[in-house]
């Protein structure tokens, strides 16, 4: 068990040495997680309040959907990605495959479902109080809207960072579209899965910790922009 | 409200620093050779250790993903890479034969053991493979296989055919882990089983336990535990956005003296981990 301890010891050597294989992986995870958090907040935010706010025939069904779609195992989704960026698949001739943009695909489908589902449902749980209050106060369709996108911000916000947990985190699909390249597509928990391969459980422990950090660093960082 | 103004500021601080990134990855890259390889050649160290060399000779940087054989012939298949550096030479030749891969040659090689608990309770230490194999399935010892269809279980399945064994695949006693080389000699050693594993992987293990291995070699030696590597390059016929001239630069120096002596050199613990063996 003594390599819990010298993980911890390797993880704060990692970082002050600026060991430059650890930067590479952590400069890949924060690349290829802020692509697929943007493309997936502009996506899902405007799609989940929809889904939340609007009362549409088919709704339910739809709502059922992206929430089943939130048990995507990320292998799947890796090998879904896999079929369709390899040369012989349809969108071979982009070259996507082994590069972070690839893995920011496959990372969006994943945080796609997590930020719709986790918006429609701040928005649903406020919907009901505060349209009242703001008809009475004569507030119109438009106004209604963005009084309701507004109220239920620090619930986009928690759909955001479990997203973000669930993107920083993920292996399956960093592993079969990235390939865990040396220097380009490694990142932290590619590299992890790597490093425990090759039986240095301690390294594997110090990235884990490099890992858990940064996600520290990025909720501290929300919290901050919440003002409180 | 307390704090409107801050999200505003916020979201543009967020635009300008995705910008940043974005723009940081739309930066030139240089030519590379694109190689699907095995898990032994990448946890063993060697391709870290010949790719500097590599880009010293030709200007080319070499970039590879490492994982099972079965996988990486797939990868070759569907032209995703340029070039091959595996270990299953019967796929291998079905591989070429198929029209995917031309100029397969010889690279190095390196040996299979079989290793297992220092107590030996099969009592298989010395012995042939054949007859280790059928001690092992008599006693009904655990035995612990790859199970993921790469070049050391494609090699393990074929010595128990060899052995006249049927293979144990339903047997309590055989465990399948599916994973790599390394977690395949722990899991054997927290089960008190045998595997078979390819020397360099065990010098590693051995490395890494500092003379405290509870995995030790009980069989050796015996001719087919021979585990040839070869280079393929990827069919520029069928798949024609495979960078031939690169993988053809790089099939051609593996194979070359400058490529065949570093491998010779590179060791482990003192241990030489590969022979090489091209014929050029």
């Amino acid at each position: 068990m003594d390599f819990l301890y010298h993980g911890l010891l390797e993880a704060i050597r990692l970082l002050l040495s600026g060991d430059p294989e650890t930067y590479s992986a952590v400069a890949a995870t924060l690349k290829v997680s802020s692509y697929a958090m943007a493309a997936s907040l502009l996506m899902g935010i405007p799609l989940g309040f929809v889904l939340g706010h609007l009362r549409f025939p088919g709704r339910r069904q739809a709502r059922l959907a992206v929430d089943t779609l939130l048990s995507l195992p990320t292998v799947f989704i890796g090998l879904m990605v896999y079929a369709f960026i390899s040369r012989q698949g349809p969108l071979g001739h982009m070259g996507l495959l082994f590069t972070l943009p690839g893995i920011a695909i496959g990372q969006t489908l994943l945080a796609l479902p997590v930020v719709i589902a986790l918006t429609a449902t701040a928005v649903e749980s406020m919907d009901a109080n505060l349209r009242v209050t703001l008809r009475s106060l004569g507030a119109n369709r438009r106004q209604l809207m963005r009084a309701t996108l507004w109220e239920a911000r620090h619930g986009i916000l928690a759909a955001a960072l479990n997203a973000y947990g669930r993107v920083m985190t993920e292996v399956g699909i960093s592993m079969m579209v990235g390939g865990n390249i040396k220097w380009h597509t490694r990142t932290i928990t590619t590299a992890i899965a790597l490093e425990t391969n090759k039986g240095q459980f301690a390294m594997g422990i110090a990235l884990g910790l490099i890992l858990l950090l940064i996600a520290f660093g990025v909720t501290a960082a929300m919290s901050l922009l919440r003002g409180k | 409200m307390k704090g409107t103004g801050s999200p505003a500021k916020g979201f543009i601080l967020l635009i300008a620093l995705l910008a940043l990134m974005f723009g940081a990855a739309w930066a030139a890259e240089p030519q590379a050779v694109m190689m699907a390889t095995t898990t032994s050649t990448d946890d063993t160290g060697l391709l870290d250790y010949l790719a500097p060399h590599f880009k010293t000779a030709t200007g080319y940087e070499l970039r590879w993903t490492a994982t099972g054989t079965g996988k990486a012939l797939e990868l070759g298949k569907n032209c995703d890479v340029d070039v091959l550096l595996v270990h299953a030479p019967k796929a291998e030749m079905k591989f070429v034969e198929e029209g995917n891969g031309i100029n397969r040659t010889l690279v190095m090689y390196n040996d299979f053991v079989i290793t297992g608990p220092a107590a030996d309770p099969a009592g298989i230490k010395g012995k042939t493979v054949a007859e280790a194999l059928s001690a092992i399935a008599a006693k009904k010892s655990p035995f612990v296989s790859r199970g993921d269809n790469s070049g050391t279980h494609k090699m393990e399945q074929e010595l128990w055919t060899a052995s006249n064994l049927p293979l144990p695949e339903k047997e309590s006693w055989y465990i399948s882990t599916g994973q790599g080389m390394l977690v395949t000699i722990n899991v054997a050693a927290e089960k008190n089983g045998y595997t078979l594993t390819d020397r360099g992987t065990y010098i590693k293990y051995e490395s890494d336990k500092a003379g405290k291995a509870p995995q030790v070699i009980l069989v050796e030696g015996d001719a087919p535990l021979l585990n040839q590597y070869s280079v393929i390059e990827v069919n520029p016929k069928r798949c024609a956005k495979v960078n031939n001239m690169l993988a053809h630069q790089f099939a051609v120096w593996v194979t070359g003296p400058q490529a065949q002596k570093l491998i010779q050199e590179f060791k482990l613990m003192g241990k030489p981990l590969f022979t090489p063996n091209a014929k050029r």
